[in-house]
């Protein structure tokens, strides 16, 4: 076999059980007290500071991470499941998931100690917040053709040009971003990247909020106009970027995040059919029910191969495409299912209104952290068809 | 599991490549190949794995046998090898010892009722059993007039059988029991029901499908750096790459749902509406998989798939054709559906965490 595909069985081992009864505990407490509002999707214009720090405070943030930064020493899957619990609650993640999935594990990886020892303690006390820097207004899918350059100047950079769709850029601390700092080559188009970390809220940095279909400002534009990076604030190697961004989008890729996203339409429609279900109900929701299972069973298993040291791309680029797909489709198929559901439903309403907004925000699902085109091109070769 | 992870399975897929291989039975329209596969598997102990040694068979676990089934999806094996241990493991379930040779389970769709009679006779009808005319003896699962479930061991030719051909060529048969007298009759075990036999014979036809379709993603990867069109292999076509990607990923949910549902079964001390979830899912998963999986497979062979003369139909029809057996999964979605909404919403997401 080409690609020999394997999604082992992987169990959660009994602490994540525990784990989860004090997540699902301590967002409880949260709801109770009014830090954010289970029944309202995780609306990226709510954002709660103090959440984060809550988060932090208790040790979910920074889990894998070696103590000496801050970090937990924890597994894969502990994370895997604060991580779905927080997103089927609704909790306002946004300030610190970023942070904690994706920029984190990049410093780890490619910071000098000193960055590492002053940032990562502040990421795990959920004290920060990062955006992605990648996308420009004519490179999205192609990433190799990014243009804004770093300069090389008098003890660092000087950065110049456009960063698009970045999220929270408007909240970011700080910013890991790739920069042109030399053309790319015949021989390989992807060189000539770099990859930085820019700090946030300094001269020179512009962030212009970008209103979206659902009436969020949640991505933003920002314009860099000689904008200063000092040379510490390289990561990893000068025109390597290319090899870096491709491992750090794995971490992106196959997480709970990839398609629980529109999960809540389907609590609320059970909800609203009430325990007596007609027919057509009980197999729409018996259908969507298996699904979301499966979908959860394979991202599972990814989550162990990451926690045995593999580096499965294939699989999460997998679990990334039909996980999505699957999330874009869902408040489709519950809208379907809701035109049979008693105008007296008790909670009709909130059902409409999250329809409403997961509608909006289905077709952002299969292009953000990748579009499914440029997604299943990433498959295609894992079956060595490229 | 999807790999032979143990010696059952090792033995499995060699006999399987030696005496199975789905070109050699594609030429062999006299079906000449079943004999000598059923003796190899017979002398490997497979049709009888989940009976154990001192009922005459073995005794492999659970897990060895759902690999091996695996394995024969992988192959899409056309001899009642799946049904002959489900057989051998519901018998076992009460107490009952296997015979020797082909056997199949009774009813084979939770729409069929077989009753106990008064007298201890047997009554009922049974649907698309598969390989009924093929088996010698049936392991029947009836319930008297006061719903107490009872396993029977019947002889074949004690009963009328029509015989029908399945989706995927191999035989699927209705099974008539009018007042039949069982070999032997064994009350079921305490909580044992028609919903677990269904259950446990849809796990078995999930492992099918997904090994089907792991091999319909193989040949179609394989044919598309083979074939030329337009000057070059149509696997360097963007729209052909994305179609067997879409493949890939229907094999792989189909892989993770049923792999997580054997692995359920074979470790579950009590059946309960977990287990069930895994189950039912698989069935229903499995299903979609193979009916998007299949349809892409199909469409990057082109024409030539559609000919009997190519493999491709052996497991795609196969696949398609799994899919009925033991409950479909609108059957399966309906029952999961109420258990959810039984349960209500609050309760939802426990029970999908909750594995
Ligand atoms: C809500 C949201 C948040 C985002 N947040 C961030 C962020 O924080 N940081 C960041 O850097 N970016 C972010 N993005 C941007 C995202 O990564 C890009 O939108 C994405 O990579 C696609 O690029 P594009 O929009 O330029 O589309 P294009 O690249 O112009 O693509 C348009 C269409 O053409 C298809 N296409 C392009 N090339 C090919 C090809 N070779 N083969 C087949 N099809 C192709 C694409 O799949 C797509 O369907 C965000 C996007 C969204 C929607």
């Amino acid at each position: 076999m080409t690609a020999a595909l394997r999604f082992d069985p992987i169990r959660l081992p009994e602490k994540c059980e525990q784990l989860r009864k004090e997540v699902r505990a301590f967002l409880a407490e949260e709801i109770a007290a009014g830090t954010f509002d289970p029944h309202k999707p995780n609306r990226e214009d709510t954002d709660v500071p103090e959440f984060s720090r809550k988060v932090g405070a208790k040790g979910w943030l920074g889990m894998t991470w070696p103590k000496q930064y801050g970090g937990h020493e924890r597994s894969f899957l502990e994370r895997y499941v604060v991580t779905e619990e927080m997103r089927v609650a609704n909790a306002p993640t946004r300030r610190f998931f970023v942070a904690d999935r994706q920029s984190g594990p990049v410093l780890l990886k490619y910071a000098p100690e000193h960055i590492k020892m002053d940032i990562l303690p502040r990421i795990c006390r959920g004290e920060v917040c990062f955006a992605i820097g990648m996308s420009e207004p004519n490179s999205g899918s192609d990433l190799f053709a990014a243009k804004t350059r770093a300069t090389k100047t008098d003890g660092g950079y000087l950065i110049n040009g456009t960063k698009i769709w970045t999220s929270s850029a408007h909240i970011a601390d700080y910013m890991i971003a790739i920069f042109r700092t030399s053309p790319s080559t015949k021989e390989n188009r992807r060189h000539g990247l770099t990859q930085f970390l820019v700090k946030m809220k300094q001269p020179g940095i512009q962030v212009n909020p970008i209103s979206q279909i659902t009436g969020q400002k949640e991505f933003n534009e920002v314009v860099f106009t000689d904008f200063f990076v000092p040379d510490d604030h390289v990561l990893g190697e000068i025109d390597g970027a290319w090899k870096q961004a491709t491992s750090e989008l794995a971490y992106e890729r196959s997480g709970p995040e990839r398609f629980l996203e529109t999960y809540y339409v389907l609590t609320e429609l059970v909800r609203a059919v009430g325990n007596n279900p007609d027919t057509r109900s009980a197999e729409g929701i018996g259908r969507l029910v298996a699904q979301v299972h499966t979908m959860r069973r394979m991202s599972v298993s990814v989550a162990g191969m990451l926690q045995a040291g593999k580096e499965p791309v294939v699989e999460a680029s997998i679990v990334k495409d039909i996980g999505t797909v699957w999330e874009q489709q869902l408040p489709h198929r519950v809208r379907d299912l809701a035109a049979f559901v008693e105008e007296t439903a008790t909670n009709r309403e909130t059902l409409e209104k999250q329809l409403d907004f997961a509608i909006k925000t289905a077709p952002k699902l299969t292009i953000q952290g990748g579009t499914t085109e440029v997604l299943r091109g990433i498959i295609a070769r894992g079956l060595g068809l490229r | 599991m999807a790999e032979s992870d143990n010696i059952v399975a090792e033995t499995a897929e060699k006999i399987f490549a030696d005496l199975a291989d789905a070109q050699t039975i594609n030429r062999d329209t006299k079906g000449e190949w079943k004999a000598p596969l059923w003796q190899a598997l017979t002398e490997a102990g497979l049709p009888l794995s989940w009976v154990s040694e001192d009922c005459g068979g073995s005794g492999a676990s659970l897990a060895e046998g759902f690999s091996v089934l695996s394995a024969a999806g992988r192959f899409a094996i056309a001899v009642p090898l799946a049904e002959t241990m489900l057989a051998g493991w519901l018998l076992s379930q009460g107490k009952i010892a296997s015979p020797d040779g082909e056997m199949t389970v009774v009813p084979a769709s939770p729409k069929d009722k077989i009753t106990l009679n008064a007298d201890g006779s047997l009554s009922g009808k049974a649907r698309s059993v598969p390989f009924a005319k093929a088996a010698k003896h049936f392991a029947v699962l009836a319930s008297d007039a006061k719903g107490s479930v009872s396993i029977a061991l019947v002889d074949a030719a004690k009963c009328r059988i029509e015989a029908g051909l399945g989706l995927g060529g191999d035989d699927s048969d209705t099974v008539t029991l009018d007042k039949v007298q069982p070999a032997e009759l064994k009350p079921a075990p305490k909580g044992f029901d028609q919903t677990r036999l269904m259950l446990m014979g849809g796990v078995a036809r999930s492992l099918q499908i997904a090994g089907a379709l792991e091999s319909l993603l193989e040949i179609s990867v394989r044919y598309s750096n083979e074939r030329v069109a337009f000057e070059k292999k149509i696997s360097k076509f963007q729209a052909v790459q994305h179609n067997l990607a879409r493949l890939a990923g229907e094999s792989a949910a189909a892989l993770a749902a049923a792999t997580s549902a054997a692995d359920a079964v074979a470790n579950t001390k009590e059946f309960n509406d977990e287990v069930f979830l895994e189950a039912a899912a698989a069935k229903i998963r499995c299903a979609e998989a193979a009916e998007k999986g299949g349809g892409i497979a199909h469409q990057v062979h082109g024409a030539i798939g559609f000919t009997s003369e190519h493999i491709l139909h052996r497991y795609s029809l196969r696949a398609l054709a799994w899919r009925d057996d033991f409950g479909s999964e609108s059957y399966w979605a309906v029952e999961l559906g109420k258990l959810v909404c039984d349960r209500g919403a609050d309760e939802l997401w426990p029970l999908v965490a909750s594995r």
